[in-house]
């Protein structure tokens, strides 16, 4: 059971990410992406954050794509800039880039050894303890963080005329 | 249990179709999602690793990398429609304004 809730939500994360990437128009795109997001966050509740699957499927599948469709709602969807021929030329180093960064990637990765005894701490009042004792400072530059890019948004998407 | 292994060659694959999007496509808005798919990528080598060293930590990390990359999305969304109403594209190759 395991097994296959771990593959499907793999399989169908890899093939919506290549979506992601090949779809040529953009709104097809974002909904691809909403399928990549939410089976990755099947995949942190498998394995064993909850909190922030939940958090994923809120605010990353939730408000931030919604975000992304407003934006291209908001420049015409219809209109040709979104249906961009795909340019040829580029081909060659995307796929060098991508060899590259798999490469590299995956032999740090798998250079690893399996840990002898996992186990995801914890729940809520884990994360709340770390978040809110340990890491108070950097959660405090967080939220003027968020503020500062409310603002910077408001001023950057404001008429100036 | 799935090995850690396996999450982790996942989040590689996710990130590496990621890179490979932001080179390829060439509009903006793309380009931006396949950055969200690397950031995505990375908050999962940060869970399984925070499940392989039994630590909280890892989570908390995730929670930030999401906060930063939300207040990413807003800027840079603001961006690109101000870019599109000042050049009547998203194509990243058209606003070579500031290039040399």
């Amino acid at each position: 059971m395991e097994q296959l809730v771990f593959y499907s939500a793999a399989l169908v994360a890899v093939v919506s990410a290549l979506l992601v990437v090949f779809q040529r128009r953009a709104v097809h795109s974002v909904l691809a992406l909403i399928v990549c997001l939410s089976s990755v966050a099947v995949l942190y509740f498998q394995l064993g954050g909850y909190f922030l699957a939940a958090v994923q499927v809120i605010v990353y599948a939730g408000a931030v794509m919604v975000l992304f469709l407003f934006v291209i709602m908001l420049i015409d969807p219809e209109s040709e800039m979104f249906v961009v021929k795909r340019t040829r030329s580029l081909l060659l180093p995307a796929l060098v880039v991508a060899g590259v960064t798999g490469g590299v990637l995956s032999s740090v990765l798998l250079s690893f050894p399996e840990s002898r005894t996992p186990g995801m701490p914890g729940g809520l009042r884990d994360i709340a303890a770390a978040l809110f004792r340990d890491y108070l400072l950097p959660f405090e530059i967080t939220s003027i963080l968020i503020l500062a890019a409310v603002v910077g948004a408001l001023i950057l998407a404001k008429r100036s005329d | 249990m799935i090995p850690a292994s396996h999450y982790l060659i996942l989040a590689a694959a996710l990130f590496t179709i990621g890179a490979f999007g932001v080179v390829v496509r060439r509009n903006a808005i793309t380009m931006f999602m396949c950055i969200e798919l690397m950031l995505n990528a990375v908050n999962l080598i940060f869970l399984t690793f925070a499940r392989d060293f039994a630590q909280v930590d890892g989570q908390v990390f995730v929670f930030f990398v999401m906060t930063v990359a939300a207040a990413e999305a807003g800027v840079g969304l603001a961006i690109i429609v101000l870019l599109s109403r000042h050049t009547r594209t998203v194509d990243v190759d058209q606003a070579d304004r500031m290039k040399w």
